[in-house]
């Protein structure tokens, strides 16, 4: 599903180079729950973001469903962006003075979708915030918070969530309500759920572990056979 | 993003600053709200000048003396019409040389004077002319009778009153068959009042004189004969035919009075009517364009402001923008949620300016401010020129915020704190 060759993204800050991505070779297949692990500045966020079409690639391909999407205009890139993925952020990145149906709203607003309340009303529920829904992000926990995030990705039927730190900001027992959220896209609609984390216990709920560093994949492991509960 | 989408998130946005987009706002209000006064005022000025110049009369010409160029060891030159060079008999001459587009002829003398009665006085201005003269200026006698033929030949001590004068020293209206006495200088005068003039109204002044026989105001009162011993008057009006051509009647009354004057240099001045209203609408039209300029500054002013705070309100609202584009927001989408929410901005400013700016402009009509009575004229293009200007100035200061913010980097304006 998604397949990128060779591929390079250089930032020039003044007169320096900065080498973020390193002629990185990687395929990622429908359904699969990767987490991308590594030190900051391994190049995993900007990995993330040219697989979610926020940022492109200076060199090689990237090959989303056998197209070359790297080098699509901004339009384009923002139409299948908002077609195919979603994206949770460390920081939540919600709107402040929308409350949390307008939140989840948001993607559909942009895509010109009727009943918009409706289907904002089924992912705030599908995440356990049913009874929040007029709430504003300031009256709500950094777990409820994340989980609205989650909601707004949901709401637009992503084929991809790209998860960047989702945990970073929430205690450990809240951490695991979203990482749990997570998971079941992945087990239960079949969503591929890309995770950029570089904390282990986040990562091991992944069922692929790739870890980076200094702008290259050093190891891909997949766990081979999944233990039974 | 819909239109209705686009306007619910601008309304949102201005609700959140409210004191900031208030001021803003505020900005334009004076804009347009100074656009539609200052024109008024200005309109205004122009129709009070040329209701009163209408109010003279109809296809009016005044003949007045030259200016006195003083002696040959050059004396100071007098005021237009002191000159002593035009006479009753000038009058008679122009009235029966058969002129071409010549319908009538009125000499006027005219002074300042105190009409007295035993009640009170008043001042006044006294026109000393001739029966001819209601036709020629467009008046008519209520009650009584103007000047007759007769009186003017007995030099008869008869007056008959403007309205408004008539009104003032005779609130019973038991004006007609009264005597009351003009004080002009050392002279003093009864007079026997014979006629009441038809209320005018309007700017003119015709309402606030008196008329009297040009020959008693001459023998009676102004003792002014010139330099051959004949009696002046200070003013010829001309009534032309409805389709007169006026520049040839003026030059054939120029050429008449030259050669009866024996002169080859006019000592005398003819001015139309027309004249006066183009002269006098050159003057006010200077006088409109000066306010609304002043006011289209106010109007520039103000869309300089919206353009500053949607500048701010895009760097503020950074992280905001790359959460949109994330979510799926196009360069485009953006660039139509700021405009919208400049042209919001502006509209709502042009509205409230527009409602302000009529409220002030019928509010201080006819009001007496610095001790003069303003007239405005509210123009109904200067609210359509003020309210476009004020959207075309939202459309044009939110468009370069709007374009910068549409140009932040998704993943820059995402990292934004």
């Amino acid at each position: 599903m998604i397949k990128v060759e060779s591929l390079s993204r250089h930032y020039r800050t003044g007169a320096e180079v900065v080498t973020a991505l390193d002629e990185v070779d990687l395929e990622i297949g429908r359904g699969e729950f990767v987490a991308i692990m590594g030190a900051s500045g391994s190049g995993k966020s900007t990995m993330m973001n040219i697989i979610g079409l926020l940022d492109r690639p200076t060199g090689g391909r990237y090959l989303f469903e056998g197209h070359d999407v790297g080098r699509l205009d901004d339009d384009t890139r923002t139409r299948l962006r908002g077609h195919v993925f979603g994206f949770v952020f460390q920081q939540y990145n919600l709107l402040p003075r929308m409350n949390a149906i307008e939140q989840v709203e948001l993607p559909l607003v942009y895509r010109k979708v009727k009943n918009r309340r409706a289907r904002a009303k089924a992912a705030l529920t599908l995440v356990g915030l049913g009874d929040r829904m007029k709430h504003l992000p300031t009256e709500m926990s950094g777990g409820q918070q994340q989980r609205v995030a989650i909601a707004r990705t949901l709401v637009g039927n992503p084929q991809v969530v790209l998860a960047d730190e989702p945990t970073g900001a929430l205690d450990t027992r809240t951490g695991e309500e979203v990482m749990a959220i997570l998971e079941s896209l992945v087990r239960e609609r079949g969503i591929t759920v890309i995770l950029v984390t570089h904390e282990q216990t986040v990562a091991d709920h992944a069922d692929r572990i790739v870890r980076m560093r200094d702008g290259k994949v050093v190891e891909d492991t997949r766990r081979a056979v999944r233990a039974v509960s | 993003m819909s239109t209705m989408d686009a306007l619910r998130v601008a309304f949102r946005a201005i609700a959140a600053n409210g004191l900031r987009s208030l001021l803003t706002t505020l900005g334009m209000v004076i804009g347009v709200g100074s656009v539609i006064v200052l024109i008024a005022v200005g309109q205004g000025a122009q129709k009070g000048v040329q209701d009163q110049i209408r109010g003279l009369g109809k296809d009016l010409i005044f003949i007045q003396p030259a200016a006195p160029t003083g002696n040959a060891n050059g004396g100071a030159r007098g005021a237009a019409g002191a000159g002593q060079t035009l006479t009753s008999a000038d009058a008679e001459a122009l009235g029966t040389a058969g002129i071409a587009g010549l319908k009538g002829v009125a000499p006027q003398i005219s002074a300042v004077a105190q009409v007295i009665t035993p009640s009170g006085n008043q001042q006044v201005t006294i026109i000393g002319t001739t029966p001819t003269y209601p036709e020629v200026r467009g008046i008519t006698v209520a009650d009584g009778n103007f000047v007759t033929d007769e009186d003017v030949t007995q030099k008869a001590s008869v007056i008959v009153l403007g309205s408004d004068i008539a009104l003032t020293l005779f609130p019973n209206g038991d004006a007609l068959g009264s005597a009351v006495r003009i004080s002009v200088g050392p002279a003093n005068v009864n007079f026997n009042v014979v006629g009441v003039i038809q209320r005018k109204g309007g700017d003119g002044t015709a309402d606030a004189y008196v008329y009297i026989p040009v020959s008693t105001i001459q023998s009676r009162i102004g003792f002014n004969r010139n330099a051959s011993g004949q009696v002046n008057v200070n003013q010829i009006n001309i009534q032309a035919q409805p389709n007169a051509n006026q520049t040839r009647l003026i030059a054939d009354m120029t050429a008449f009075l030259l050669q009866r004057h024996n002169v080859s240099t006019a000592d005398f001045t003819i001015k139309s009517q027309e004249d006066l209203l183009s002269t006098s609408t050159e003057v006010t039209r200077t006088l409109s364009i000066l306010l609304g300029s002043i006011a289209g500054i106010s109007l520039i002013v103000g869309g300089i402001g919206v353009m500053n705070i949607m500048l701010v309100s895009v760097t503020e609202r950074t992280r905001e923008i790359g959460i949109r584009r994330a979510v799926g927001a196009r360069a485009k989408d953006i660039v139509t949620q700021f405009v919208t929410e400049a042209l919001a901005l502006c509209i709502g400013g042009g509205i409230l300016g527009v409602l302000v700016g009529v409220g002030i402009a019928v509010g201080i009509n006819g009001r007496e401010i610095a001790s003069q009575t303003m007239t405005t004229v509210i123009q109904p293009w200067s609210i359509v020129v003020a309210f476009g200007v004020a959207a075309g100035i939202g459309a044009l200061s939110g468009s370069y915020p709007a374009y910068r913010a549409s140009r932040l980097d998704p993943i820059q304006a995402l990292r934004t704190e």
